[in-house]
């Protein structure tokens, strides 16, 4: 599934690099540690996170993530937003708890097992 | 004239939720002396309400205090702030009281929060939630401890909990940290290596104890001229012949 059909489905607000959703989401992860997402999150995955601190954005193009979904209509620091439009990489928010969102995007097909 | 000084710069007090309660400010000092520590740090979570009594105690005794805290910084990161007095650290609890998340601490689950005098007498239960997190991003913990005139030291890197690399995978650029901190789980030489990365941070050892016994486990020694937190900055950059020895 393409990113941008993952904005319109889950209603998600996107903060950064709107030019890019064209990025096929091919799985899926969940962590507020970014350490663990350094170690486990593979290329392509969506990531689920309530981290809003610039060193998202490093970890999500260090690992050629489609994008990242922060939960809970937290708002990323404005530095965050900066280094992520300059790195093409979407960061969205959701409303949703994070349960509630990785429910319906399992419901959408994305998994977190390849 | 410089001389060596051996120092555990991060020591919890029965003021932290998770410190033992036989870790008075008393027991500390009487510990620390027979360790053979010339400074320790007194860094309680989110509070610096036993520093006083810390200061009192080991007055007479050849314990220097710092007076500390250790900050848990809005992305659940620990930072330990050293001062050269309880001024400075009551300064920065009035901070983070202000930014600290509501709530009640439970001490069922989290465990007591005990404010004590000179002779070990209970004088309050603190309430705070000093377990949970503050408001403060780190460059505005940092920002905020140097302003006061303090260290501001990354908490036990090695630790995949509540430490910045843990947090945040990697120390942010930019980040105006004094020193990083490694806990008695990792020695120096592995340390090295393992942050090679970080290897323009001048690195220290401390026991981050929680318990009686752990005073001391891990220490770092320095070459000093007096227990001072303007010798142990200039100690980190290698000024004027003050440095870590080992």
């Amino acid at each position: 599934m393409k990113l941008k059909e993952l904005v319109e489905k889950l209603d998600l607000e996107v903060k950064s690099a709107s030019g890019n959703l064209e990025t096929e989401v091919t799985g899926g992860y969940v962590s507020d540690l970014l350490s663990d997402v350094m170690a486990n999150c593979k290329k392509g995955d969506i990531w689920v996170t309530l981290q809003i601190h610039p060193n998202i954005a490093a970890v999500g193009t260090l690992k050629e993530l489609a994008g990242i979904i922060i939960n809970n209509s937290r708002e990323p620091e404005e530095e965050t937003l900066k280094k992520a439009e300059g790195e093409a990489l979407p960061i969205l928010i959701s409303k949703l708890p994070a349960f509630e969102l990785v429910g319906r995007m399992y419901e959408l097909g994305i998994s977190g097992l390849r | 004239m410089l001389k060596e000084f051996k120092a555990d710069l991060h020591i919890h007090t029965c003021l932290s939720p998770c410190g033992d309660l036989k870790m008075s400010p008393k027991a500390i000092v009487e510990e620390a002396e027979k360790k053979g520590l010339d400074i320790i740090g007194v860094c309680d979570h989110n509070s610096a309400e036993n520093i006083k009594v810390a200061i009192k105690v080991a007055s007479g005794t050849k314990v220097n205090i710092l007076a500390g805290m250790e900050v848990t910084s809005a992305e659940e990161a620990h930072l330990v702030a050293l001062f050269d007095g309880p001024e400075q650290a009551l300064e920065l609890q009035d901070i983070v009281y202000a930014n600290l998340l509501p709530g009640e601490n439970d001490e069922s689950i989290f465990g007591y929060q005990v404010v004590v005098n000179e002779l070990d007498e209970v004088e309050d239960l603190n309430k705070r939630l000093l377990i949970g997190a503050t408001t403060l991003t780190l460059d505005k913990s940092v920002e905020i401890i140097h302003s006061l005139g303090g260290l501001a030291i990354a908490s036990h890197i090695d630790k995949e909990s509540f430490s910045i690399i843990g947090q945040l995978g990697v120390i942010p650029e930019g980040l105006e940290l004094d020193a990083l901190e490694i806990s008695p789980h990792m020695n120096r030489e592995e340390a090295k290596t393992k942050f090679s990365q970080y290897s323009d941070y001048p690195l220290i050892s401390s026991s981050d104890a929680h318990f009686l016994e752990d005073i001391g486990k891990k220490s770092t020694v320095f070459l000093l001229k007096e227990a001072k937190i303007g010798e142990i900055r200039k100690a980190f950059g290698n000024v004027e012949g003050r440095r870590i020895l080992s």
